[in-house]
């Protein structure tokens, strides 16, 4: 038997670790989010059939909402802050041993490649737009005329849209203190997270952008899945199913990654048993299990099989349920990653 | 160069926080918070209990994780001694260096900055001991430098067993804890 008797109470320390609250998961899922958004429109610019309402999706609309998403996660990042106004000294330095230090450096990196995405379709994505503000369509001339520019904004794109998403996971993974995210697998998982999450959100928004009469209603999809769930629907073919493809892909992937972080934990030291304990049966379980693992990985996969064999309607049902299961992931990896602790390995 | 260590002697510790009360009133910690604390861990089945008190601070380790995760250089290892300190006016409160510290050593001062035991370095550089040490009423903390293979510290060292706090973090941890 070993009691271990602590005299101390700090803030955010005691009774247990606590020192990132809600902001910091809310930041790691916009900041995957935007890493896939990038990730997706670099490989769409460089194959651009300009003519095709999903390319122009993944192309512009991406890209656009990924600037201000990331502003979102910035500034959730900053409220994480408790010497806010100190800030700027992120920009002072460059400290290569610190994955927070790469990260901040990478953002700066982040915004004008997705801007430079966004400008190249402009006119055509958003024709109303383009009108109002002339000089829109003069950048976005310039851009594709000159077919080099194209490739390296599509290749900037990817690049620093992986470098993002690694970024996400390795500031978790390079701390060694707690043993559930001392683990090289959580940068690929993720980078994969935010893949599948911005896929589900491009799709989702191709979904709600067809025009009415072709739009299926959600409870149209829930009639279809119990009733009629083995009759295809025709009208759906008109939804490119591309991007319900690559995020049945990267949940795949996801999910095997999830699989590799646990047996890497679980055929580690007791102190990584342990951790991994929190997801696998502790006090995390619940809802690793049901809104990551279950509703966040398995069942989009399932409907989204299911759509893509033409058996029920495209919806924005599970663009909504991996959207969440990121979400979720971040949060429980976060609070159960502080709740793992190698004091328990104390004399 | 110097490489200041401590070396407590758990045998003598009996836990009355004196350690805790000097370091708050040398190096005005803010109510509600401290540099350093009493653990106790007892071991074993009755009759044959062990019992371990020992007073614990930030272990200035020699591979200090606050310090390569710090985004901005405000936490550093000072030339002296090789004590792992925090520059308050560097530091933007990330909280990195906490949630990378496996000791739970560092809290974040109420004015934003994340703040841990100095081995009260300003006293050291006049020649005196850490606030905590000179106070104890049982002798039982030692600080000097174990590089200087004749002060107390080395001395008892080499004299008597000891262990240091979690070594399988791979901190190297630089408060020994004698047997
Ligand atoms: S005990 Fe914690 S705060 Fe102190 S040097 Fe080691 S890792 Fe850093
Ligand atoms: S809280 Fe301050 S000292 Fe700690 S890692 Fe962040 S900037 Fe560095």
């Amino acid at each position: 038997m070993t009691e271990f008797t602590l005299y101390r109470h700090n803030p955010l320390l005691d009774p247990a670790v606590h020192v990132w609250g809600w902001e910091i998961p809310v930041y790691l899922f916009l900041g995957g989010l935007v890493a896939g958004l990038m990730i997706i429109a670099g490989v769409r610019l460089l194959i651009m059939r300009p003519t095709a309402r999903q390319a122009l999706v993944c192309c512009t609309v991406g890209p656009l909402i990924g600037l201000v998403l990331l502003s979102a996660g910035m500034f959730a990042l900053f409220l994480d802050l408790s010497h806010k106004f100190y800030v700027w000294r992120l920009y002072l330095a460059f400290e290569p041993t610190s994955p927070m230090s790469w990260g901040a450096w990478i953002l700066l990196f982040v915004y004008p490649a997705l801007l430079a995405n966004a400008l190249t379709h402009l006119p055509e994505a958003i024709p109303a737009l383009a009108k109002r503000v002339p000089v829109l369509v003069t950048i976005s001339d310039y851009i594709l005329a000159r077919p080099r520019i194209v490739v390296g904004i599509g290749l900037a794109n990817m690049a620093i849209g992986v470098a993002l998403g690694i970024y996400t996971g390795v500031l978790l993974g390079a701390m060694g203190a707690r043993p559930l995210w001392n683990s090289a697998v959580l940068g690929p998982l993720f980078l994969f997270s935010g893949l599948s999450t911005a896929a589900a959100l491009l799709h989702g928004i191709l979904v709600l952008t067809t025009p009415d009469d072709e739009r299926p209603q959600f409870a149209d999809f829930l009639l279809s899945m119990v009733a009629r769930w083995s009759q295809a629907r025709p009208l759906d073919t008109r939804i490119a199913p591309t991007l319900a493809q690559a995020d049945n892909s990267f949940l795949t992937i996801e999910l095997g990654l999830l699989g590799f972080l646990l047996i890497g934990h679980l055929t580690s030291t007791a102190v990584h048993q342990q951790a991994a304990g929190l997801l696998l049966t502790g006090p995390y379980a619940a809802v690793f299990w049901v809104f990551v693992v279950g509703l966040g990985i398995l069942v989009p996969l399932v409907i989204q099989h299911l759509e893509l064999l033409h058996r029920i309607r495209h919806t924005i049902a599970p663009s909504l349920l991996v959207l969440s299961g990121g979400l979720v992931l971040r949060f429980v990896l976060v609070a159960a990653g502080q709740a793992s602790h190698w004091a328990t390995a104390l004399p | 160069m110097a490489r200041y260590i401590m070396v407590i002697d758990t045998r003598r510790c009996v836990g009355c926080m004196d350690c805790v009360v000097a370091c708050k009133t040398e190096n005005n910690i803010p109510e509600g918070y401290t540099r350093d604390w009493i653990t106790e861990t007892v071991c074993g089945e009755f009759p044959t209990v062990g019992l371990e008190i020992r007073t614990e601070r930030c272990n200035q380790c020699a591979n200090p994780p606050c310090v390569s995760c710090c985004p901005t250089g405000a936490s550093h290892v000072h030339e002296r001694g090789g004590v792992v300190l925090v520059n308050k006016d560097e530091c933007i409160g990330c909280k990195a260096c906490l949630a990378a510290c496996p000791y739970d050593a560092r809290f974040i001062h109420p004015d934003g900055y994340a703040d841990k035991c100095t081995f009260c370095i300003h006293r050291v550089e006049k020649g005196l001991d850490p606030a905590c040490v000179s106070v104890c009423p049982t002798h039982c903390m030692h600080f000097g430098d174990a590089d200087d293979p004749l002060s107390e510290v080395s001395r008892l060292l080499t004299s008597r067993p000891q262990h240091t706090l979690l070594p399988e973090a791979g901190t190297k941890p630089r408060i020994y804890y004698l047997t």
